[in-house]
């Protein structure tokens, strides 16, 4: 379903590449035209838009250019496996088995030998997009975080093989684990039915919890405030919701008891429609949530260069450290919030309803 | 929105939903049964300790109550015995009494008696030796009244004056 656009820009305005110069020499121009400060505006504004972005290498300091390239995986009628560094940052045309891959705006595109890329009236490349399985940053942040994640917590695991009292580091995650099973699972699923949902409730909260705060460091590696690592967790949420539910939630979504029979028809389609629009309330509010910070942040570090008056730089570095103990606690409470509404979807999922 | 799904990298979402699954997979298997399971059998073995010392509480109660009827009954048990003690020896001490005085009226019966005896005897004695002194006076009285002719002569007179030829 999200995935069909781009097939739409693959093969959409072939015929049009004359208009599309057009618009790149008016694109050209417009540039030109702008001030020296306008030029530094947009060069802040792209380089935040970088900052959130995926890429293909791993950036630790871009102004230095230090950073390590990322195995590009593609599939484009086979596989082509190669280094990103091959793109030189968009620079150049990377071949793989006779085809051609240019790097334009983060994305890669199928190219001739030049790297011609051609656009549509949006400037939008038309060129085709190979699927593309690449180890991107966030990738690659993803498994270092899960990797993390499982050592940090079979350790803590092992700690009660001899003893049933946390110790040192157990000390600060056994609460958390405990809030998660007493304050969200409990009272979201019931006594009856919430073991079975412990697995990943816990698994969601730490994974989210621990990306978000791996977004907080300077690196941009911001995996939450990517759509499709939301859009992955809440179809996963999705899924188990619908696997795992019992008759009364069919019951209530197709035939909902205890209001008339014209009631009940047109609860119907709203309720059938609440089933997609609670996980997709969910991929949204974590992908804007973590977004929206990271964008308001960089946005307020951004002004502290826009700013040459001294008295403006400290308000604005005082404002960029209080939001930066905001986002900590955004960071918590997202993952809060996501783990506490799949519980509640589940709790929907499995709740017997003895009143009807 | 465009711009939404045009951010949307297919990559991304494939790489994350099987990391995240692989995950959570590995964690249900090595972390969070251990943890679960520990958390669940300490706080089972919690509450069956507090439930025994709930229990050892309730038998504490119940050892004082019974604690108390024993003592109770002790304290009872020994009232009655000391009340037996003194009836015992109400008893004994009557009975002693009755005893002695049968036995001092025995004696003092026997000591009338035998004095009784020993004054007839005495008596007796007295009366015997009051005979022999008498018949001892009579022989001297004989032997003097005999001890001339002349006496016994006038004796003999008497005694054949006396005596009545019939």
């Amino acid at each position: 379903m999200l995935i069909s656009p781009f097939a739409l820009f693959a093969n959409h305005h072939e015929d049009k590449a004359e208009h599309n110069e057009e618009e790149v020499a008016h694109h050209e121009e417009v540039v030109v035209e702008l001030t020296e400060a306008e030029k530094k505006a947009a060069k802040r504004k792209a380089y935040i838009k970088h900052h959130l972005q995926d890429s293909y290498d791993f950036t630790i300091w871009q102004a230095k250019g230090i950073g390590f390239p990322l195995p590009v995986i593609l599939w484009d009628e086979g596989l082509h496996l190669f280094s990103s560094s091959k793109f030189h940052h968009g620079e150049t045309v990377a071949e793989s088995k006779g085809n051609f891959y240019k790097l334009y705006h983060g994305k890669i595109y199928k190219t001739d030998a030049e790297g011609t890329i051609s656009y549509d009236e949006h400037h939008h490349p038309t060129n085709a997009k190979p699927l593309d399985f690449s180890i991107t940053k966030n990738v690659l942040t993803i498994m270092l975080v899960g990797l993390l994640i499982f050592f940090v917590f079979k350790r803590f695991a092992k700690s009660y093989s001899n003893n049933l009292v946390p110790r040192k580091g157990g000390k600060f995650l056994e609460p958390l684990v405990l809030f998660v099973r007493d304050e969200i699972a409990i009272p979201n699923i019931g006594k009856k039915h919430y073991r079975k949902y412990m697995s990943y409730l816990l698994t969601v909260f730490f994974f989210i919890w621990f990306l978000n705060l791996a977004g907080m460091t300077p690196l941009g590696i911001g995996v939450t405030n990517n759509i499709a690592v939301t859009f992955g967790l809440a179809l996963i949420t999705f899924l188990i919701t619908q696997f795992t539910s019992k008759k009364d939630y069919w019951g209530h979504i197709f035939w909902m008891p205890g209001v008339p029979v014209p009631m009940k028809f047109v609860l119907a389609p709203i309720e059938l429609l609440g089933v997609f629009i609670k996980p997709f309330a969910l991929m949204i509010r974590l992908y804007a949530n973590m977004t929206a910070g990271h964008i308001v942040l960089m946005s307020l570090i951004g002004l502290l260069y826009v700013f040459t008056n001294w008295f403006a730089k400290g308000a604005f570095l005082g404002l960029t450290l209080f939001l930066s103990i905001i986002e900590l606690l955004v960071a918590f409470l997202q993952a809060y919030i996501f783990t506490m509404l799949t519980a509640l979807y589940f709790g929907g999922a499995v709740a017997e309803h003895d009143d009807h | 929105m465009e711009q939404l799904l045009n951010d949307f990298s297919v990559g991304l979402f494939f790489w994350q939903t099987i990391l995240f699954v692989v995950l959570l997979f590995l964690l249900r298997k090595f972390a969070w049964k251990p943890i679960l399971n520990a958390v669940n059998e300490r706080e089972d073995s919690i509450k069956s300790a507090l439930d025994s010392a709930e229990d050892a509480k309730r038998e504490m109660a119940k050892l004082k109550s019974t604690n108390e009827d024993l003592l109770n009954e002790a304290r009872g048990e020994r009232d009655a015995m000391l009340k037996d003690a003194r009836d015992m020896k109400d008893k004994i001490v009557a009975e002693a009494k009755v005893t002695a005085n049968e036995q001092a009226d025995r004696i003092v019966a026997e000591a009338r008696e035998s004095i009784q005896h020993e004054k007839m005897a005495a008596i007796t004695e007295l009366k015997n030796q009051v005979a022999i002194l008498s018949i001892e006076i009579a022989e001297k009285i004989l032997k003097e009244e005999l001890s001339s002719a002349d006496k016994q002569k006038t004796i003999i007179d008497n005694v054949v004056k006396d005596i009545n030829l019939n």
